[in-house]
Parts: structure tokens; C-alpha cells; sequence
């Protein structure tokens, strides 16, 4: 059956810092012409037009942390073909997963002089914990070629092309010299998921995994080598845990160095 | 129908989720409440137990849209505290860096966010349809912001070259080139900018506003400064708390800021333009007054005259930095933390971004304390719309509403960052 009318195209925003959306009005020279061929359904940060469901693609920012989220995740797969999350928030809860390691109600009394009023899950949870999503993009934040990708190949109805391996096979793509052979500098690019292009070795640093973690990482040997570096057990800890800390692979790691 | 409720569920067109409620009794506005709903993530919670050295990346997370004002604040709250000062090239580069971001983030703001407000679209893609160059030449400009920071900390969103004492990795003096020459046709579109924003139409609606930036006595500041009002109001940021003060209200996950002993002030472009014009570069002086402002501004309506005048500016000095850059030898300056606390405010899109850090003898960070731009301007926001909602109040639900949309993005409120939202409830009771 072929139909006149465009698809839908819907961006969610769940708890998040609203940068991956952004990426998709970073998309400068894409998004007009993208807007042409899709309908923007409902995008609130940009636009008060909310047109109805069902959707073709929905793209979902940010993690579940509240019983609204709860209750409004499950909505949005009812109304999707396609859910396809955005993000370390979405895809692995993101900075804040760390109140998953911690009691929230002590977090809640350090910011606000009366918690009472706030109205939080003591979790922050991957969208894939809650319903069935039809692919993952990582990273904090997302690359917008990446989501192009996504975008494109899910509205032909064709799978994308977004490869798992480590950010160590981008460094050697863009011929940076390994910061960890060559500098001593620790790196999680091995265990780290390719996307954002070797960055960080490409300015001087190691990696810090804000992609999350690849295909079949190993931790526990990436840990060991940190050690010989002369990285201490609570660095090891706390380089696992920021933005993809819930992600299994690195919270598992990361808790065998909780005091 | 003298007593109604106006209710926006989730207000579109700003960066998180709130709601805006407004109730109309006998005619007049008896309640106005902006919420602010974007859940709360605890940054000042989380950041305890951190090494400073992670603050810059961690805190840069708190808002997708102004990244790079976090950064900021946390490097200089924590250079503070080291007893660290970051001069010359290194702190020129950082100022560049602030160029490229208020650029994006005001670029945004007046395309895509504000503008179709004036000329009546639901987005920019729908404005685009009727004006497809206006709306191409703002994403040009936006695209020219990122190219800034993209340049210089690797990505446009959560950049990865900030550090405590300088930068990971620094750019040779020709590395620049490409880059100067979309910067300068940027700021020719920023000056077309000007130009165009200035012919919108603008209610007739002013406040006696107190003003609060940081000034800087030869620049316009970003950076670095005294925070200072046009009441009076002249201190040293390390004093920010014995002025300001933080309150929590039922209704919102923001915490909402006022001046001890004054109330509500009013942070962000218009604050600095209003305290800082004299420091305005010439070109971005001239199109202000051709655009029909004066050195003052009252009505925030304007702020996207304003907004656009500040791109202008920060085209130019982006610019110039370029063109006065040397390469400094280190790309960062050594430190050893000590136990200590630093403040730090620093001038993000939206206004001034505050930060507090104590750290200890490791640099280990034993409490934070961060207040964004838009929990202090919440209280503002709603003073403005007691006011406005009466000019207004005649006008059907639909219209009502929007215009009440409008007022609030008359402040670019991130809701991200002051936990972050918009949802509009106008309440009519009979």
C-alpha cells in the first residue's frame, strides 16, 4: 500500500539534560529537508504543534525516575512502530543511576530543604527495563550522524548501521597514537563503545566512557591494567560509575571496588 | 466569565518539562504558579565523593543546551579554591569557548524558540515554510556557534577539552583559519539579525526590574567580574550567599532565588546589557541603537533584540581573540589541590551560573552547591505574568495562553538546568 502521508516522527523527553534532542536541532544542514520528509509529530522542546499518534518512529531522551515515567513509557510504545532510545539516560539511565548505588533520600535531603514535596523513584532505569525498544543508540551525548543513521534506515523500515566495536578501532581510524601505550594515560576505550570518533585520545586524554560499554568488553582485564598504571581502586570505581554506571558490564565491575 | 483557570500542561518551545497555572478571580489574577516538573537528578548529592577533576565533565551534564557554562563555573570554583589563576591565552581561550556557546544557545533561542511566537508558527520548520532564508540564516549561525566549540572542545555538546587549570589539548595559531571565515560570515547574519528582530512587534509592557550580572571593568563580562546590580547591588561572588538565598516551594522540583531583604531580580541578557553596554564592542553598541534600543531595557519582551545583539557581540570577539591568539607553551597550569572551599560565577546564556565547591587535601569534593540562571529568574517570571496576564486577559483561552507561552520564553528558562519544564494552567473560578 503506498500512502501520500508523511510518517510520523516523535522525540520524548524522559528525566535527561535535553542534549540529545538537541542533537537533532544540531543537525543544521538535515533538519529542514528532514522536516519535508517526515512529520514532526511531537517534539515539545521545539515546537507547541503535538499532532496524534500513531507514530512511526519515536525517539525517547532521558530515563525513568518518576511513576509518571513510569506510566507514560508504556503509552508511547503503544502508540510507536519503533522506539528507538537516545542516549546514556535512556539506554543505561544515565549520571543519575548513581542514586541507584546510594539511598535517594538522602540525596533528596542534601538538595532540597523539604524532600517531602519531591516525587522520585529511588531508581533512575533504562527505558529497556520498562517495555520493548527496538534499538539502543548510546552515548552522552549522542553523535548526530549516528542518529541520521537511525532516523533514515528506521523509516526505509532497514535495520542501522551502527557498529559495537571499541573506541580503540576509531583510534586506530583516525590514526591517533595510543594514549595508553604511548602516554601511560588510562583509557577506557577498550571497553568502551565506538560513535563518538576516539575524541578524548584525540585531544590528550583517555577516554571516559561516555558511550558505554561495547560488545563483549572485558572489564576485569581494562581494571587490571589501571592498576598497573597506578590507578587506585576507588578511581577505577568512580571512572565506572558516571554516566553509563548502570549499564551491567561497568556496574558490575565498578561494584567489585565498592568499599 | 469572570473567574477562570489558565492551564498549560507542558510549555513546548523551552529546554525541560513545566507547567504554567494561572487563576483568575473576579477579574483579576489571584494565583500564578510556574512549575517547574523536570525531575530532580541530585547533581549536588552526586557530586560528593568526586575528584574536583571530574566536576568540569559531570557537571557539564547538568544541561545539554549550556555545557559549556558548567564547565566554567566549575573550573573557576575550583581554581578558586586551589588558589589557581588561569591567565592570558589560556583564559582568552576560555572566553572564546563562551563565544561559541552563546552563540548556539542565543541562536536557538531567537530562531527556533522565540521568533515564532511574534510571527505566529508552532515551530521553526513551520516558520521555515513562509520564510525559509530567515530560518536557514539562523541555522547557519547556530551551526557557526558549534563549529566554535566543536573547534575547541571536540564536540558541540558535552565537550570533552575543559580541565581544572586549562585545556587537555591546545590549536595552532593556522589550525584557526576555517574557522574565521565562518565566523565572520556569521556576524554579518548576526548584524541582519539585529536588523530583523528589531521590526517584530513588541507589547508595550515594562518593569522596574533589578538587574543582577557579574561586571568586569574592561570587558563584557563572561568570565569573571563582580556581581552587581543597577540597585546598588556591588560584591565579590565569594559573598554570593550572604545576598542570595535559595527557597523551596511546594508546587515546583526547582528551588526559586531572591536578593536577602529585596526579592525577586532578573539574571541573563538583559541584566548584562542593561549593567554592561559601555563594555558592548562598538559594532554590537551601533546595531543596538539602530535597532531602537537605548542603552537601557526594560521590557523583556525585547530580550530578543537583545539576545541578537549579544551574538553580534560574541561573533566579534570571538573573532578577535582569534585574531590576537598566540599559542601558550602549557595547556594547562599544574595545581595542588588543598582543603578549601572556591565560588565561582560565571555568565551562561541565561544568566549567571553560580557554583561552590569544598573539596579537601586530595581534591576530593566534600559538598557542592550549584544555582542556575533560571531558578533565579523563576520568581521574576511570574511577577511579570501577574502583570501581563492583566494587559492581556481580555483575549480568548487559546490566544491567552499563548501569549502567557510567550512571556515565559521571553526568559529562555532551561528546565533542565534549574532542575527543569512547561506545562500552562489558567484557573477561572465561578
Amino acid at each position: 500500500m503506498v500512502s501520500d502521508a508523511k510518517p510520523k516522527l516523535a522525540v520524548w523527553k524522559f528525566t535527561s539534560c535535553d542534549g540529545c534532542q538537541l542533537s537533532l536541532l544540531d543537525c543544521e544542514e538535515e533538519l529542514l529537508p528532514l522536516a519535508k520528509e517526515v512529520e514532526i509529530a511531537n517534539f515539545r522542546e521545539a515546537s507547541r504543534a503535538v499532532i496524534k499518534g500513531p507514530y512511526a518512529l519515536s525517539l525517547v531522551e532521558g530515563s525513568v525516575t518518576t511513576a509518571e515515567e513510569v506510566e507514560r513509557i508504556q503509552h508511547i510504545r503503544s502508540v510507536s512502530k519503533r522506539v528507538v532510545t537516545i542516549g546514556a539516560c535512556a539506554t543505561a539511565g544515565g549520571i543519575q543511576a548513581l542514586r541507584n548505588f546510594k539511598d535517594v533520600q538522602e540525596f533528596s535531603a542534601l538538595v532540597y530543604a523539604s524532600p517531602q514535596y519531591i516525587e522520585t523513584l529511588s531508581t533512575s532505569t533504562p527505558i529497556a527495563q520498562h517495555i520493548t525498544v527496538d534499538f539502543e543508540l548510546q552515548g552522552c551525548p549522542i553523535n548526530k550522524r549516528q542518529l541520521l543513521e537511525v532516523i533514515t534506515a528506521y523509516l526505509h523500515d532497514i535495520k542501522p548501521t551502527i557498529p559495537a566495536y571499541s573506541v580503540c578501532v576509531e583510534c586506530k581510524q583516525r590514526g591517533t597514537i595510543c594514549v595508553m601505550v604511548a602516554h601511560g594515560t588510562p583509557c577506557l576505550g577498550p571497553v568502551t563503545h565506538a560513535g563518538c570518533g576516539a575524541l578524548c585520545p584525540a585531544y590528550n586524554r583517555g577516554c571516559y566512557g561516555c558511550y558505554g560499554p561495547k560488545e563483549t568488553p572485558n572489564l576485569v582485564s581494562l581494571s587490571r591494567q589501571c592498576r598497573h598504571m597506578g590507578m587506585s581502586t576507588d578511581q577505577i570505581r568512580r571512572e565506572l560509575q558516571t554516566f553509563n554506571a548502570y549499564a551491567e558490564p561497568f556496574r558490575r565491575e565498578s561494584l567489585s571496588y565498592e568499599k | 466569565m469572570k473567574n477562570r483557570n489558565i492551564i498549560v500542561d507542558y510549555l513546548a518551545r523551552v529546554e525541560g518539562e513545566g507547567s504554567l497555572f494561572i487563576k483568575i478571580r473576579d477579574g483579576a489574577i489571584s494565583d500564578v504558579k510556574l512549575k517547574i516538573m523536570e525531575p530532580p537528578r541530585f547533581f549536588e548529592a552526586l557530586l560528593r565523593g568526586r575528584a574536583c577533576t571530574e566536576a568540569p565533565d559531570i557537571t557539564a551534564r547538568i544541561c545539554g543546551i549550556c555545557p559549556v557554562a558548567y564547565q566554567m563555573s566549575a573550573v573557576h570554583a575550583l581554581e578558586d579554591a586551589c588558589q589557581l589563576k588561569v591567565e592570558g591565552q589560556l583564559r582568552a581561550l576560555r572566553r572564546l569557548l563562551y563565544c561559541g556557546e552563546w552563540i548556539e544557545s542565543h541562536t536557538l533561542h531567537v530562531y527556533m524558540l522565540h521568533a515564532p511566537d511574534f510571527l505566529g508558527y508552532s515551530s521553526a520548520w513551520q516558520m521555515a515554510q513562509d520564510y525559509p532564508d530567515i530560518v536557514k540564516r539562523g541555522l547557519q549561525m547556530k551551526k557557526a556557534g558549534n563549529a566554535v566549540i566543536e573547534f575547541l572542545g571536540g564536540r558541540a555538546v558535552h565537550p570533552v577539552n575543559v580541565r581544572v587549570g586549562g585545556f587537555y589539548k591546545l590549536a595552532t595559531r593556522s589550525e584557526f583559519a576555517p574557522l574565521v571565515e565562518q565566523l565572520g560570515r556569521g556576524r554579518d547574519a548576526a548584524l541582519e539579525t539585529v536588523r530583523w528582530v528589531a521590526q517584530l512587534p513588541f507589547p508595550d509592557f515594562q518593569r522596574d526590574y533589578e538587574f543582577v550580572a557579574l561586571s568586569h571593568p574592561d570587558e563584557y563580562a563572561m568570565n569573571e567580574g563582580r556581581l552587581c546590580s543597577n540597585k546598588g547591588l556591588n560584591i565579590a561572588v565569594q559573598d554570593y550567599d550572604d545576598y542570595f538565598i535559595e527557597e523551596q516551594v511546594p508546587y515546583s522540583n526547582a528551588l526559586q532565588s531572591r536578593i536577602k531583604g529585596r526579592g525577586a531580580y532578573f539574571t541573563g541578557p538583559m541584566a548584562r546589557y542593561n549593567l554592561n553596554f559601555a563594555r558592548l564592542s562598538p559594532l554590537a553598541q551601533e546595531a543596538a541603537c539602530a535597532a531602537g534600543l537605548e542603552e537601557s531595557c526594560q521590557n523583556p519582551f525585547q530580550s530578543i533584540i537583545v539576545r541578537s545583539v549579544e551574538i553580534l557581540y560574541a561573533f566579534d570577539e570571538a573573532l578577535r581573540i582569534i585574531e590576537e591568539y598566540d599559542m601558550p607553551v602549557q595547556a594547562s597550569l599544574p595545581f595542588q589541590p588543598r582543603a578549601a572551599t572556591g565560588y565561582a560565577c560565571t555568565e551562561a546564556p541565561r544568566g549567571t551560573l553560580y557554583h561552590r565547591y569544598s573539596i579537601d587535601d586530595e581534591g576530593i569534593i566534600l559538598n557542592a552547591r550549584i544555582v542556575p540562571p533560571t531558578s533565579q529568574n523563576q520568581k521574576t517570571i511570574e511577577q511579570d505574568l501577574r502583570y501581563y496576564v492583566a494587559q492581556v486577559i481580555h483575549l480568548p483561552e487559546q490566544e491567552l495562553t499563548w501569549k502567557c507561552e510567550q512571556a515565559i520564553r521571553n526568559y529562555d528558562p532551561c528546565l533542565s538546568c534549574s532542575t527543569h519544564f512547561l506545562k500552562v494552567h489558567i484557573e477561572h473560578e465561578s
